[in-house]
């Protein structure tokens, strides 16, 4: 099997998944169609290639569903009704020009957003069938079911990498049996494990930036959230990082639902089965069209959309 | 021609870089220089000052000043020399001081907490005026008000302690006097070096990059869990130096302590029992009627207090200069 552009052998990488979800076999399929040797990179082929194993969601793996989302800072109305769903299974990219509001959207979904002091916001989170507002909600137990990958990677220095991996248990009060084997199993899912297996009790700074980044994935593993939030997860990274985290990216959607936010077509054609154009044109930030990755970047409905997918502006 | 070239290429040398300062930064650079030659001269001064009019005393004495715990005119009528020693009160400095850090370190690392982080706002404002204002506040006000308002109560408490700790030598009671103890002074002490300690613990709290705090929240952290993990690290070192510096102020403190403490020369371990000291307080209970000789052991005394204090406060600065490179 040939494969130009992915160096790292993505085989290897699949044997060690120690996950087996049903997921899985679908997973590979759809790993197939991004492995067909595209040398021609127009976006609506990168995305095209990953069409073949997309077809519409079933209704019945909604994990995550924004509904009727406005978000204010002070006075500033900067979200106006966004409603999207989020399927188990699968990547949803947010595309958009900056400031139209697709940080902010994110961190409603875990409730980050409400650290904000002038924060606001109406609609709801549906996780699970509940909306994650309601009144009585524990909100550290959304944040354990809905993780988070900053722009910029941020383990904690006092810690050590293994430290690191499993912060989320102790900062959650979690008590676990095999701690060796879970801290395995994340680094490994995070695509770092090779990297760092014989240096387990070094600082997690000693990294450098994207390993800094795929521990911080692997730390968000480590608590077994549904869903995934990454914010520009690769913004501060070299391409040769940027590649290996889309890789994780791919290989983690088997089991969980992503949300990325990308500033780069060629990664959400890349990496996503879902896209949302966000834009905010002066107003508060929208939600111009969503749908199929394949069809956001070969025939949009909207011009706007055609117009910032073509790089006519943004 | 071509030896010229050759001698030209000689071996590299690193090139001195200079530049030429314009005449108002000379100016400044002179005054802010001056300036700071002020403080190290008049540091200097002091000490020699101190160690010039006790040197005699020390010499007297010899390494006795330091571990003698008699404070003794001389008595001409039994032929009995001057017997001068700083050690119990050396001692009873140490005491207050590390009292005073138990006590004091938590109550601020506990205040500073809740200002930065529970607090709703309309109260952190007015709490950290009113913060700042105790460490504003004489240390005489706090003296009377530990003896008329503090020692009733803390009396209350150190007869509880006893009842029930006096198995712990340092509990133990020879006789029952609790009023005008370490431990009363420990806790006047501690109060008055709360506000220090609260306010740079709460300068280093503030500090804490919000990317690691966010880092915690979006792992399900709780606020407590979230402070564990990341300010208590983070701000560890600025905490340390904070209650360094007030442990400096606690051990020089001189009017408070001589009003809440009973001066006695004597190193008594328990710190319930009204008896103890410190240096400075025995210094201004001293200082009225002192003769030539034993004036010149009080300065003797106070060069002792000023190392002592001098090498706290180094040690302040140097760990909380570490933890800001960090
Ligand atoms: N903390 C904040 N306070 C006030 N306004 C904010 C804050 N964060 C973001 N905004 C505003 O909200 C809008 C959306 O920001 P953001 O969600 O960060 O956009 P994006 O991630 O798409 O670049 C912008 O207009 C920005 O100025
Ligand atoms: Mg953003």
């Amino acid at each position: 099997m040939s494969h130009q552009d992915n160096p790292n052998s993505t085989n290897d990488r699949e044997a060690n998944m120690d996950q087996k979800t049903q997921n899985q076999a679908r997973d590979t399929q759809r790993r197939d169609a991004t492995r067909r040797p595209v040398s021609s990179h127009s976006l609506a082929d990168v995305a095209n290639s990953r069409l073949s194993s997309v077809g519409v969601p079933s209704g019945s793996s909604t994990g995550l569903e924004a509904r009727g989302i406005h978000a204010w800072f002070g006075s500033k109305h900067v979200l106006e009704d966004i409603s999207l769903d989020f399927f188990t299974g699968t990547v949803t990219a947010l595309i958009g020009p900056s400031g139209c509001g697709k940080s902010t959207f994110i961190r409603i979904l875990n409730r980050m957003h409400e650290f904000i002091p002038t924060a606001a916001l109406a609609g709801q989170v549906i996780l699970d069938g509940k909306d994650v507002y309601d009144a009585g909600v524990d909100v550290t137990k959304i944040r354990l079911k809905v993780g988070m990958v900053f722009q910029k990677p941020n383990p904690f220095p006092s810690m050590t990498i293994r430290e690191n991996v499993l912060s989320g248990l102790k900062l959650a009060q979690i008590k676990i049996e095999n701690a060796d084997e879970l801290l395995e199993s994340c680094l490994r899912r995070a695509g770092l494990w090779d990297e760092v297996k014989d240096r387990l009790n070094e600082y997690g700074g000693a990294l450098s930036g994207g390993q800094q980044q795929r521990l911080c994935i692997a730390r968000s593993l480590a608590v077994n959230p549904q869903v995934l939030l990454m914010d520009e997860p690769c913004s501060a990274l070299d391409p040769g990082s940027t590649l290996r985290i889309e890789e994780t990216i791919r290989k983690l959607s088997a089991s969980m639902s992503i949300v990325i936010v990308t500033h780069n077509m060629q990664q959400a054609a890349r990496v996503s089965d879902f896209t949302g154009f966000f834009l905010a044109d002066g107003g508060p930030g929208r939600l111009i069209e969503s749908g199929a990755t394949n069809d956001i970047f070969t025939n949009p409905k909207q011009q706007r959309t055609e117009d910032y997918v073509s790089g006519r502006f943004g | 021609m071509s030896s010229d070239l050759l001698e030209q290429k000689s071996p590299p040398v690193p090139r001195v870089i200079t530049t030429k300062p314009r005449f108002t930064d000379k100016v400044f650079r002179a005054v802010v220089t001056s300036g700071g030659m002020v403080s190290l001269v008049l540091l200097g001064l002091i000490g020699f000052f101190l160690i010039y009019n006790g040197f005699e005393a020390i010499q007297n004495a010899g390494l006795s000043f330091l571990t003698g715990f008699d404070w003794a005119d001389a008595i001409p009528e039994i032929d009995q020399p001057a017997m001068y020693g700083v050690g119990a009160m050396l001692f009873g400095t140490i005491v207050t001081g590390i009292l005073a850090m138990l006590f004091g370190v938590p109550i601020a690392v506990g205040t500073a907490l809740f200002l930065s982080y529970y607090a709703p706002e309309w109260l952190k404002k007015p709490m950290v005026v009113v913060v700042d204002v105790m460490a504003a506040i004489p240390s005489i006000v706090y003296g009377l008000w530990g003896f008329f308002v503090l020692m009733p109560h803390a009396e209350y408490w150190a007869k509880l302690i006893h009842k029930y700790l006096s198995f712990i030598p340092i509990f133990d009671m020879p006789a029952p006097v609790f009023t005008r103890s370490p431990f009363i002074a420990g806790l006047v002490l501690a109060i008055m070096i709360m506000p220090i300690i609260t306010a740079i613990s709460r300068e280093v709290f503030a500090q804490t990059p919000p990317e690691r705090i966010q880092a915690a929240y979006a792992l399900g952290a709780t606020k407590w869990s979230m402070i564990k993990a990341v300010v208590f690290p983070y701000g560890r070192g600025g905490v340390v130096g904070g209650a360094m510096l007030g442990l400096g102020r606690a051990l020089g403190e001189t009017v408070a302590v001589y009003t809440v403490l009973n001066l006695v020369y004597d190193i008594r371990i328990e710190i319930l029992l009204s008896s103890g000291g410190n240096v400075a307080s025995m210094i201004v209970n001293k200082f009225g009627e002192a003769d030539f000789v034993e004036l010149q052991a009080l300065m003797a005394a106070g060069f002792v207090l000023f190392i002592v204090t001098l090498i706290v406060n180094f040690i302040a600065n140097f760990i909380i200069n570490k933890t800001a490179r960090e």
